[in-house]
């Protein structure tokens, strides 16, 4: 899923300083799931921004709604007659979400509400955890199932590097050091050949290297 | 017991602790309470397993919450007391009763916008 964090209060309500109608719009996709922008967290946040406001002095309206998503036009149809209706949107989705009702209703400001920080998992209750940056060219056939771009600090194929001290890595003395991880399963499993295998240099224009990145299926257009 | 508390507390029950979101807290004070505290279990004897303990991390972050939006986290509090403590829930409800009004009444009560 994609982990996003709420932006700082103060940076909200600066944010939101010009406009006095506002429709704060969660979505109820991954933000819901890793509890940032789901139907709960608008009404706390828009419950927040009503009082402050109010204390700042300032007259207020503000209004709660959660989509199913903020990345399909279907769902963003919902808002057509009452969109117009605000100063501003406070979007609780990621950067696409809020990129995406931008561009589908462009007389109306779409502000960010939350951080979008990565692309990861719920290791427990309360704890999110960065798995996957998309890089287009997925090795974990190769790594043991554990991806080097992204849980080794320096996305290096040839690790561990020399900053890799007891299972940990350098950067940090809770951080597992990814290649220590998939040295270990190689060796559980039996598979150090596979690590002396000459890998050619991974191909980056696959990543954000090469621009922004898109898919099409013709036989899915209507 | 016949033990009496401070009339302007308004006992709200729920089933346990752990049942009291972020939201319905929020709420109390935009609707103008002056302060909010909840009264759960002792450590250890929620029939719910941890309801408790949950109930007092949230006030945690109810704190936080509370202070970024301009009405203080001292208004919010937990305590855990056991359902044979008569005197010590009155007690409480005396101390906090005096705390709210040494921080004086809900700054929203103060602003007519
Ligand atoms: S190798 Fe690439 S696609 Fe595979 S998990 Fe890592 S970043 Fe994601
Ligand atoms: S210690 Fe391990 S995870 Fe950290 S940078 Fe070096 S190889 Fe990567």
């Amino acid at each position: 899923m994609i982990v996003a964090d709420r932006k700082p209060f103060d940076e909200i309500i600066k944010m939101l300083a010009p406009y006095s109608n506002i429709l704060v719009l969660g979505c109820n996709e991954c933000v819901t799931v890793c509890a940032v922008g789901g139907a709960k967290e608008v009404a706390i946040l828009a419950s927040q921004i009503r009082m402050r406001r109010m204390t700042d002095g300032v007259k207020t309206k503000v209004d709660e709604k959660t989509l199913e998503r903020q990345c399909d036009t279907e769902y963003l149809e919902e808002l057509k007659d009452v969109i117009g209706s605000y100063d501003a949107v406070l979007s609780l989705a990621c950067g696409c979400g809020v990129q995406f009702l931008g561009e589908r209703y462009i007389d109306t400001p779409v502000l960010p509400g939350v951080n979008t920080t990565f692309m990861g998992v719920t290791e427990k209750q309360g704890f999110w955890t960065e798995r996957c940056q998309g890089c287009g060219n997925c090795v974990l056939d190769r790594t043991m199932g554990i991806c080097p771009v992204t849980r080794c600090a320096k996305s290096i194929f040839n690790g561990p590097c020399g900053g890799s001290w007891g299972g940990k890595c350098e950067i940090d003395k809770d951080l597992p050091c990814a290649w220590h991880l998939i040295i270990e399963r190689y060796k559980e499993r039996g598979r150090m050949d596979a690590f002396m295998e000459i890998i050619p240099p991974k191909d980056w224009s696959t990543a954000r290297d090469g621009g922004p990145r898109k898919r099409h299926r013709e036989d899915m257009e209507i | 017991m016949r033990i009496s508390y401070p009339t302007s507390i308004k006992i709200i029950k729920v089933p346990c602790t752990g049942r009291v979101d972020i939201i319905h807290i929020l709420k109390a004070f935009e609707a103008g309470a002056d302060g909010v505290y909840l009264v759960g279990c002792l450590e250890g004897d929620c029939h719910y397993l941890n309801g408790n303990i949950r109930a007092g991390k949230r006030v945690k972050y109810i704190k936080k919450l509370l202070e970024e939006t301009g009405i203080g986290s001292d208004r919010v509090s937990m305590y855990n007391v056991s359902s044979a403590e008569g005197m010590k829930f009155a007690e409480i409800a005396r101390e906090f009763t005096e705390k709210i009004k040494a921080l004086g009444p809900n700054p929203l009560k103060l602003i007519r916008v």
